[in-house]
């Protein structure tokens, strides 16, 4: 066993710069000869633009230039595109309108970009913000996402008539149709999914640097896919040929998705740092995160279920209407399909499914994924909807799960909706959450909870998720316009050490600690000998970057085997060295020996002979540097059951969780520390969802909830310590045997919390954020 | 934020001159609510005065059956301070929960009251224990000092030196608070006197006020069960995004029960 390898909780190698200041964020790259950029923003939810002057604003001190959606036009710049078709029920692909990045005519959000000042500094390009006129014609906006598609509503792009971007159907309608109408009994739910602004602690920013002597533009941006960002902002944005971009994420503050997209901020700062030829820096603050960063979730969905007289499920119906803001974001319009139906038989053999999902625009900022991405959705739609089955049929929720779950023996196992999961072991998690959340002492708990005039209730979550994104034939069959494998170049330096360039990207989840691991684990370097190099294009191979819980599945098998690449070579060299045939070679903790001999070299002195081979195998290459690239052969499929118990304070509707215990199965665990860390925070998001986040537009499209002040995150004191355990599997198409574990905790909290409620409180349901008054008013009908 | 003249003073007449000389100053105390809207570009006073080195306005006294905290304490001062633990336990308490320990360590309680913001806690503790508000012209009672939604009684170049609080020992401040911000979606301050009860609501309405309706009843009868038939105007109370007039005005008298729980 080495030190440090696969499985050890080692120290994550990051928090010393984390946690002394020394991070490297995009705000704080500042360059030589800087301007600042300021965005002035759409204060209505929808009008048209009848005139812009900037004439004052142009003159106004200190001011560079002030660009229109005009100047861009002019430049060929743009549009902003989204990358995945879904082809809607009339054969046609989904209605994309046009997503200038300054607007051109019209604006159709409350943030909508129309204009950009460039200045010396930021207070003057503030100042000069406040001299553009703007005359707006201000129409109807909508912003509910439920009657958006209505009749007689406001249209807001011609190009998609009755509000709607796609109608999605998918799987038997009639079959399912007929399993209803033979079934013993019927559940259905209506529920809201609601909308969430994603706040990563780090606000977006640009900084746009172009070179006339190389005709370079860097891009420093918030990313969490360089690779992408440069491949879209060329290759649909116009911006520079790939070559002559380098885009640069250095150290990033969180992601949870929102810094996947290309935005209109980034692309219009990269274009505008040419045309003044001086830098230009742009960084959002909080009120404009809020208003447009792309926002999660916001679903309304209708979902029956048919059961037989032992509650086993014979088919389910859902009827989903998402919304998707008011333009299409980078990959929007397949986190509520694909991301989202794909998923909804759970954990369940149900063996008849039926969905249609409906994507609406509204005068809203663009909707697209948020951890988890449309797989929250399909969990608490679905875990919701089977605690009201339980209810209906007379079963415990523990004991209908049991009575529906795909046994273990019948993995891998192919699901009505697509999607084939890997390795589970459904049971063995939920006895397991069981005991750990003692839930056959709940009743003793809540009879003494009633004692002090409190209400406990005790909720489930059987989740499952397909992460890992993703094998690119599946995703090309599907309608993405990219490849979803990652890349890996391994480098040894001459003296021994190694540089591991990664095409993922490190946002907060340790990569540069466990992608260590497993070079140490592979081929027994210290770890302090490691280092791990991400987001920069110009010093990675191209990848796809970290979303959908894939550095680890995708991104460390092509690290594994850039591994094998190099033992492979290391045992030719070592055979030369060691006067000994190649096949003789093994190689264990970082020594190449000839069996059964003890003669050795270690890989330092292998790295060492190839760049200095003045021994050397005839023919073969020197160095010793190789890189691989892994396409999946599937997703990989987490599972697990959470149990949250609470009580709630039926004089005031607060709810306090009391307990939450988790079992997942990610499979093999590289360093536990850093798991539970993300079972944490994804826990935290999703109680976040359940208690508290609610973005809310009032029926003029303003945004209400634009500051702290209104829209509630989670802190400590909303969560108790949280008990968490394994139950893993082992995934066979996953070469380390790896799931995906940063998304899992907010899929699977948000119906745990919300079971428990409708628990304690003895009621069908309740939607998201269950705040206090709303709780309080469920605790009225309460007998 | 907008450019502006900086001035820092060393006394209360330096203050009150730079005020009077100003075209539009303000004073600027901890800065807490101040600066985030100046940053905002909500204001854009001509001068900021700033009242950081007027060491006369940092004193807490006790005397007389009385403390008397000057404008410029902090919240973590007024929750720390021997004489406030001691004199009026539930004001160190109250203070203590306002905002995070960095709004703690440079808000004041002058900055508080006079920026009267519905939802701010020290407003109902000033009504709840009948507190006085010293300027440097005059004594303001409590219940006169606030006049409105951010309106006060204080004149342009008016300046609170200090807050005057009789002493009480049965007193207790629960605070129902908003989700998001941890401001008071609900507050109340209830001080039992030897011969009569005092309630300062905050949060509820567009500006802190006496609980009359719930003093009468607990004068009658000092007991949780006496706010049950209490009603209060509906019509009055604020409603949002976090709480409609009905479960604050609901969420008053909980608040009160508690208060009156915490006191027995
Ligand atoms: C994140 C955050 C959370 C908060 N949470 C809470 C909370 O839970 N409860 C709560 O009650 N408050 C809360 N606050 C507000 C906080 O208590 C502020 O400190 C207070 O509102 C203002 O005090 P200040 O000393 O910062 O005043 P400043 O911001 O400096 O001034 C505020 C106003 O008062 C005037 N002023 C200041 N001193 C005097 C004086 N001596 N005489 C006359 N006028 C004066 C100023 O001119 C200005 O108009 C919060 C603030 C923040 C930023």
């Amino acid at each position: 066993m080495v030190d440090n390898g696969i499985g050890a909780s080692v120290l994550r190698k990051e928090d010393n710069r984390f946690l002394t200041g020394k991070g490297n964020y995009t705000d704080d790259v500042n360059v030589l000869g800087q301007t600042h950029a300021y965005f002035i923003r759409s204060p209505h939810a929808h009008a048209t633009i009848d005139r812009i002057d900037v004439s004052a604003a142009s003159a106004s001190e200190g001011v560079i230039a002030v660009f229109t959606g005009d100047d861009l036009e002019k430049d060929g710049i743009g549009p902003l595109i989204c990358g995945v078709n879904v082809t809607s029920d009339d054969g046609e692909p989904h209605r994309a309108p046009l997503h200038p990045a300054l607007a051109q005519g019209k604006v159709n959000y409350v943030g909508d970009h129309i204009a950009v000042v460039i200045a010396e500094t930021l207070a003057q390009a503030k100042d000069a913000a406040e001299k553009v006129e703007i005359d707006y014609g201000v129409l109807p906006a909508i912003a509910d996402t439920a009657t958006a598609a209505d009749n007689g509503q406001q249209q807001i792009h011609d190009v998609a008539p009755g509000n709607t971007c796609y109608n999605w159907p998918f799987g038997d309608k009639s079959a399912v149709e007929e399993a209803f109408e033979t079934a013993h009994k019927i559940s259905t739910l209506e529920l809201v999914n609601n909308r969430m602004v994603t706040n990563p602690m780090e606000p977006r920013a640009a900084l746009g640097d172009y070179n006339s002597g190389t005709e370079e533009i860097t891009l420093h941006v918030t990313t969490q896919n360089p690779h992408v960002h440069r491949l879209v902002l060329s290759a649909f944005n116009q911006l520079a040929p790939e070559h002559k971009l380098r885009v640069v994420g250095p150290d990033v503050g969180g992601g949870f998705g929102v810094k996947i997209f290309v935005y209109a901020e980034e692309l219009v700062v990269g274009w505008a740092c040419r045309k003044v030829n001086r830098p230009v820096k742009w960084t959002s603050d909080r009120t404009e995160a809020f208003m447009s960063d792309a926002h999660g979730r916001d679903h309304v969905a209708f979902a029956e279920m048919a059961m037989d007289e032992r509650g086993k499920f014979l088919a389910m119906r859902v009827n989903t209407t998402a919304n998707l803001g008011a333009y299409l974001s980078t990959f929007s319009t397949m986190v509520p399909s694909y991301l989202y139906a794909f998923l909804l038989a759970g954990q369940y053999s149900t063996p008849l499914i039926y969905s249609e999902v409906k994507a609406v625009f509204t005068n809203t900022a663009p909707v697209d994924a948020a951890r988890g991405a449309g797989r929250p959705e399909a969990t608490y739609l679905l875990e919701r909807l089977v605690d009201v089955c339980a209810e209906d049929i007379g079963l415990d929720p523990a004991e209908i799960r049991r009575r529906n779950f795909i046994p273990v023996d019948a993995f891998p196992y192919q699901t009505p909706v697509v999607q084939c999961y890997d390795s589970g072991d459904y049971p063995a998690a939920l006895e397991k959450a069981l005991s750990l959340a003692d839930y056959d002492g709940f009743s003793e708990r809540a009879k003494e909870a009633k004692s002090r005039g409190k209400r406990r209730g005790i909720g489930l979550s059987s989740y499952v998720e397909a992460c890992g994104i993703a094998p690119s034939a599946a995703v090309g069959q599907l309608g993405a316009g990219v490849g979803l494998w990652e890349s890996a170049q391994v480098r040894f330096n001459p003296t021994g050490n190694v540089q591991v360039f990664t095409g993922t990207h490190s946002h907060g989840q340790g990569h540069e600690t466990t992608f260590a691991q497993l070079i140490t684990e592979q081929l027994g370097v210290p770890l302090e000998n490691i280092e791990v190099i991400h987001g920069d294009t110009a010093k990675t191979q191209f990848g796809m970057g970290t979303y959908g819980s894939r550095s680890l599945a995708v991104g460390g098998v092509a690290i594994a085997k850039a591994c094998e690449k190099l033992i492979a070579k290391g045992k030719k060299i070592a055979a030369h060295a060691l006067e000994a045939a190649e096949g003789d070679i093994e190689f264990e903790e970082g020594n190449f020996s000839v069996a059964g001999t003890d003669k050795s070299m270690n890989i330092a002195e292998v790295a060492f002979n190839a760049y200095v081979p003045h021994s050397y195998p005839e023919g073969l290459e020197p160095g010793f540097d190789e890189n691989a690239f892994f396409d999946p052969l599937n997703f990989s499929f987490p599972a697990g059951t959470h149990v949250c118990e609470i009580e709630v304070d039926p004089e005031t509707g607060e709810v306090e969780i009391v307990k939450y215990s988790a079992v997942d199965d990610f499979g093999k665990l590289i360093n536990p520390m850093i798991v539970e860390g993300q079972v944490h925070g994804g826990i935290v998001h999703g109680v976040g969802q359940a208690l508290l986040e609610g973005c809310q537009y009032d029926a003029d499209g303003q945004l209400i909830t634009a500051s702290y002040m209104d829209y509630a995150m989670p802190r400590a004191d909303n969560v108790p310590s949280f008990d968490v355990d394994y139950a893993p599997t082992n995934p066979p198409d996953n070469p380390l045997g790896v799931k995906g574990c940063g998304e899992a905790g907010a899929i699977g909290a948000p119906p745990a919390v919300i079971n428990a409620i409708t628990n304690a409180l003895g009621i069908k349901h309740i939607d998201m954020p269950a705040t206090p008054e709303n709780v309080w008013r469920a605790a009225q009908s309460m007998g | 934020m907008y450019n502006f003249s900086f001035e820092k003073v060393k006394s209360v007449e330096e203050a009150v001159t730079a005020i009077q000389k100003a075209e539009d100053g303000k004073f600027v105390a901890g800065g807490q609510t101040m600066l985030p809207t100046m940053k905002h570009r909500l204001a854009g006073p001509s001068n900021i005065i700033d009242l950081s080195g007027v060491e006369s306005l940092t004193e807490i006294k006790a005397h007389n059956e009385c403390v008397t905290i000057g404008a410029m304490v902090t919240h973590r001062s007024v929750a720390s301070s021997p004489e406030v633990l001691r004199d009026i336990p539930a004001l160190a308490k109250l203070a203590g929960n306002i905002g995070d320990p960095a709004v703690r360590n440079r808000g004041t309680i002058g900055g508080s009251i006079a920026n009267n913001d519905p939802a701010a806690d020290y407003p109902a503790a000033i009504i709840g224990l009948g507190a006085t508000v010293n300027t440097n012209k005059r004594e303001i009672s409590g219940d006169d000092f606030f006049t409105g939604m951010f309106e006060t009684a204080l004149e342009e170049d008016e300046l609170i030196t200090s807050i005057s609080f009789p002493v009480a020992n049965v007193a207790a401040y629960m605070k129902f608070e908003n989700p998001a911000s941890r401001y008071a979606i609900v507050g109340v301050f209830l001080v039992k006197l030897s011969d009569n009860v005092r309630v300062g609501v905050t949060g509820a309405t567009a500006c802190v006020h006496r609980g009359r309706r719930l003093e009468d009843a607990l004068n009658k009868n000092f007991s949780p069960a006496a706010i049950d038939p209490v009603e209060l105007s509906v019509e009055e109370m604020n409603s949002d995004i976090h709480a409609s007039a009905e479960y604050r005005a609901h969420l008053v008298k909980v608040m009160t029960k508690r208060a009156v729980e915490a006191c027995n």
